[in-house]
């Protein structure tokens, strides 16, 4: 037998992929406690969920946000191609500029949520959790414009936390003072270009840095040199969820499971049923689910998301909700994140239930189920439903921010 | 810079293919001001009658009549005179020795053989009256685009809606499976097969034992069960009697205006533009364009839902019949067929599996070296379409794939056109000394000369996922697409293709139902 030399093939990765931040996170990491984020290893926690936390809302959290899937979208019809792929107007979004935004199916349903940046003119990227590249690619068609995946092409650092804008400042950032939320600006970081927004997933100050990952350690460590006195510290996803659930943010699958993922109607939920109707424009005259949405509007809706603030201190993890104390009848629906909130000190939740229930104001009850020593209490815990998110705190918006 | 004409119309109608004239015409019956733009100098799209050569003359594309709906016959007062009718298809054998398929019986098989073909078109027959009672209907909407719930749908609601239950069960079982099964459980002689598989086949990408071969082959005898003729005149007479029937009933009708696009303003239609810069306003825009180019070249796929967008962009259309016209100066000589035999359908099918083979190059773009043909010599009972003395043979020929490797050049013509001489040499040997002049449409010259998608018979493929509920797909089978305004009206919507009026007819009773709901 002869064997033939083929041409080397690189060696296909076993396993998650390493992030560029991962040798400064894996050194870092004292309770090893991974998970898998679309491909990528991300760590739970690194040492102290508790402490990770208290240094998003004292201090400054550091979170390798690497595995984030982005798109570019460039191209003469860049603009026009997004307003047609979300639901509200891009038109508004100046470059310079970022925007929340959602994305449907021609039903109206949810795809995913995630943040575009308006990098420069006629230049954008899309940030989101899931993998969109099919439908992205499929809503090209009829536009001049060009979508690339960019995942692997750009590392991304959260900073988040009080402290977050002297940390930046001492690291030499400049033109951090007019920052606004929802703001990006393109510094220079050792001669490389670093993109800086005013975003995060905490409502509170904060900011992302995005870098080619070339340089991604020497941000890493030029980010804790500058930190050292700010309480800058590492964390992991649990710390970030909490402070997401204090934002009231929504989470895929979660808070909604991406329609592509679904097989029952009936599963997926409309913007208008996630309270993001402030996000819908329906003066925009075609978009991806715009007659069902007006249609829904017209005839209302089936869900509605409701923020919960709950009596007692038993975390409503997947509870059902109640119209009345005694767990009579159907439930109204059912919790999809909960937590307590150490901030707050409130028990707070994020759910989906039946209209016309769960107006702001309402009072509604939760089935709490808690085990104790083996065995299953259960208890009704009076909750209202509030419409403000549980922890956006005024210097979330400060521009500039104030010291700390 | 465009310029307004003006004058505002209840609807425009992009073509005047036949189904756009038909709709045109019931839409102005209803009182509708109705402008039709063609783009071609002529009316009627693939139904025409037109000179190839010098003072001969032929139908186009579409030959044979056998789906014209008594509907539109009797509500468009027309009175087609038809030159010859009731055609015996002839399958010929190279022997002489021909099969003739008449719409219930059969001669030049075993009695066994003939009373299969009895049973079997009388089972048809039943089937087909189920499927005319559907080609003239709007489609029921489709909750979801679920292919299952597309059955479920149809078992469930169909037989409610329109049909029986134990009718509608058979009939749904039937149209999946394949034709090749059918002919070859039922029958014993190769050509009975070969002409059968033939009918199921024509105008479409698809070999006998491709699924849902038994629905095409029905789809053929949804009109009067199969019974072909050809219109005195070419297929254009046809057309051109629907037009008059339109400008009588009001309707303006404007040729070689080719349109450019549908307007799109605040997210409805509002008119259209032509090539030439006109503008004409109507808040509705009815297109006899196929549903690609509809939405894509028309309006912008921009102006619709990415689903939908996505969908239109998937329908298969890659034509696959050829249409050869030949100026004789005389009736070529087939063994075992006497004179009067010349003014039926003769088809070259010599068996089941001959098809089959004639369809494997074109599923990877090539054309078939042995073709199946379809003959028609419309000059022997006609004598307006030839010199007299001289003949013109009118001819299907599969399959000549849209998209040939290397694209159809003139070189890829020549080699093609030489496939066919030689296959009806077999059976009229002295075929090559009577031409005269010829001419060779592929679907790429369909495309060209008729705007029609991949030289599409039907404007897309007839198959079950683009059938029914769901073509030309979900979303737009109500002959209305997700863009306020904008409609369709040709073969690319249901029904599908074929000189029936169905479509044209359907859309103008949905348009006119839909107004009155409003
Ligand atoms: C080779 C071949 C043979 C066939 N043989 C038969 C047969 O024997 N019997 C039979 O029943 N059927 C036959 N068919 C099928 C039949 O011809 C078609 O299904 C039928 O003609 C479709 O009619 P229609 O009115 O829907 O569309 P078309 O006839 O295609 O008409 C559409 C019209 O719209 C016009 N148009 C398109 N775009 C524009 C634009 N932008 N601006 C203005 N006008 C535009 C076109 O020029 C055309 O006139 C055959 C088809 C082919 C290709």
């Amino acid at each position: 037998m002869t064997i033939v030399e083929g041409p080397v093939r690189e060696a296909v990765p076993q396993g998650p992929l390493k992030t560029p931040f991962y040798p400064r996170v894996a050194k870092i990491d004292t309770v090893n406690q991974w998970h898998e984020w679309k491909g990528f290893s991300s760590p739970d926690a690194l040492y102290c969920e508790d402490l990770e936390y208290f240094s998003i809302r004292n201090g400054t959290a550091v979170f390798d946000l690497s595995p984030m899937t982005k798109y570019r979208v460039t191209g003469p019809d860049a603009m026009d191609y997004l307003n047609r792929l979300v639901t509200r107007d891009m038109a508004k979004i100046k470059p310079g500029r970022v925007a929340y935004a959602v994305w449907c199916d021609d039903q109206g349903q949810v795809i995913d949520d995630g943040t575009i940046f308006h990098l420069r003119e006629g230049e954008y990227r899309i940030c989101c959790q899931e993998r969109h590249f099919a439908w992205f690619q499929a809503a090209t068609i009829g536009f001049d414009v060009d979508v690339v995946h960019e995942t692997e092409d750009i590392a991304g650092l959260a900073v988040q936390g009080p402290t977050s804008y002297s940390v930046l400042k001492t690291m030499g950032v400049e033109g951090l003072e007019d920052l606004k939320p929802f703001g990006l600006i393109h510094v220079d970081f050792q001669g490389t270009e670093m993109m800086v927004s005013r975003t995060g997933f905490t409502a509170d100050l904060g900011y992302e840095l995005w870098i080619d990952p070339a340089k991604a350690l020497d941000l890493w460590d030029a980010l804790f040199e500058a930190g050292e006195n700010f309480k800058i510290r590492a964390i992991g996803t649990h710390a970030l969820e909490l402070a997401r659930i204090e934002a009231g943010y929504l989470a895929p699958y979660a808070e909604f499971l991406p329609v592509d993922e679904t097989i029952r109607t009936g599963r997926s939920r409309s913007p208008l049923e996630l309270g993001l109707e402030w996000l819908v424009d329906f003066k925009k005259p075609n978009f991806n689910g715009r007659r069902a949405l007006a249609e829904e509007k017209r005839k209302g809706s089936t869900w509605r998301l409701v923020k919960l603030d709950i009596e007692g201190n038993k975390v409503a993890d997947s509870s059902y909700i109640f119209s009345n104390s005694k767990a009579k009848g159907e439930s109204i629906g059912f919790i999809t994140s909960a937590a307590w909130s150490p901030v707050c000190k409130q028990n707070i939740a994020l759910g989906t239930v039946r209209t016309p229930h769960g107006k702001p104001g309402d009072t509604v009850w939760v089935e709490i189920y808690y085990q104790r020593e083996m065995h299953w209490n259960r208890e009704m815990a009076k909750a209202t439903v509030v419409d403000k998110p549980f922890w956006f705190p005024p210097r979330r918006g400060a521009t500039p921010p104030g010291p700390y | 810079m465009t310029k307004s004409m003006g004058e505002k119309y209840d609807a425009i109608v992009v073509g005047a293919g036949h189904n756009g004239l038909v709709c045109s015409a019931l839409l102005a019956k209803a009182g509708k001001r109705v402008l039709v733009l063609e783009a071609n100098q002529q009316v009627g799209g693939a139904a025409i009658t037109r000179e190839f050569a010098d003072g001969y003359l032929v139908s186009a594309c579409a030959h044979l009549l056998y789906q014209l709906q008594p509907e539109v016959r009797k509500e468009l007062k027309l009175a087609t005179r038809l030159a010859t009718e009731d055609m015996t298809t002839i399958a010929l054998g190279e022997d002489g020795k021909h099969v003739r398929l008449k719409t219930d019986s059969v001669e030049g098989v075993s009695d066994e053989d003939a009373k299969q073909y009895r049973d079997f078109r009388k089972r048809m027959a039943r089937f087909a009256k189920l499927l005319r009672k559907v080609f003239n209907k709007t489609p029921p909407r489709l909750g979801n685009q679920d292919f299952q719930d597309f059955l479920t749908y149809a078992q469930l609601g169909l037989d409610v809606r329109m049909l029986g239950k134990a009718e509608m069960e058979a009939f749904l079982r039937l149209i999946f499976m394949n034709i090749h099964d059918e002919v070859t459980e039922r029958f014993e002689h190769p050509m009975l097969k070969g002409a059968i598989s033939l009918d199921a086949v024509l105008g479409t990408h698809l070999g006998p034992r491709s699924p849902n071969t038994m629905m095409t082959y029905l789809y053929r005898l949804a009109g009067d069960q199969g019974r072909a003729g050809v219109p005195a005149g070419g297929m254009g007479s046809v057309s051109n009697e629907l037009a008059q029937a339109a400008r009588g009933a009001g309707v303006t009708i404007r040729t070689g205006m080719p349109v450019k696009r549908i307007i799109i303003e605040n997210g409805r239609a509002t008119g259209v533009e032509t090539e030439s810069g006109e503008r004409f306003d109507s808040y509705k825009v009815i297109s006899n364009a196929d549903p690609k180019t509809t939405l894509m070249k028309l309006i912008g796929a921009k102006h619709a839902e990415t689903g939908f967008a996505r969908r239109v962009s998937h329908i298969r259309a890659r034509g696959n019949a050829a249409k050869l016209h030949l100026a004789l100066d005389g009736l070529p000589a087939i063994e075992g067929l006497s004179r009067k035999d010349f003014a039926e359908r003769l088809v070259i099918a010599p068996d089941e599996h001959y098809v089959e083979r004639a369809f494997n190059p074109a599923k990877y773009g090539e054309s078939s070296p042995n073709p199946v043909i379809e003959i028609t010599f419309p000059s022997f009972r006609d004598e307006t379409l030839a010199p007299t003395g001289k003949h013109v043979m009118s001819a299907v020929v599969q399959y000549a794939p849209y998209g040939l490797k290397g694209g159809w050049n003139e070189e890829a013509k020549a080699a093609f056109m030489k496939a066919i001489i030689d296959t009806l040499a077999k059976y009229m040997p002295d075929i090559e000394q009577r031409i005269t002049a010829s001419e060779l449409l592929t679907p790429a010259d369909i495309e060209n000369e008729f705007h029609i998608t991949g030289g599409h018979w039907h404007h897309g493929e007839l198959s079950l996922d683009q059938f029914l509920f769901v073509r030309p797909v979900n979303g737009a089978a109500q002959y209305q697409l997700p863009i306020d305004g904008v409609y369709l009206c040709g073969a690319g919507a249901h029904p599908g293709g074929g000189i029936s009026g169905a479509a044209g007819r359907n859309a103008a009773r949905a348009i006119l139902r839909r107004e009155k709901a409003a």
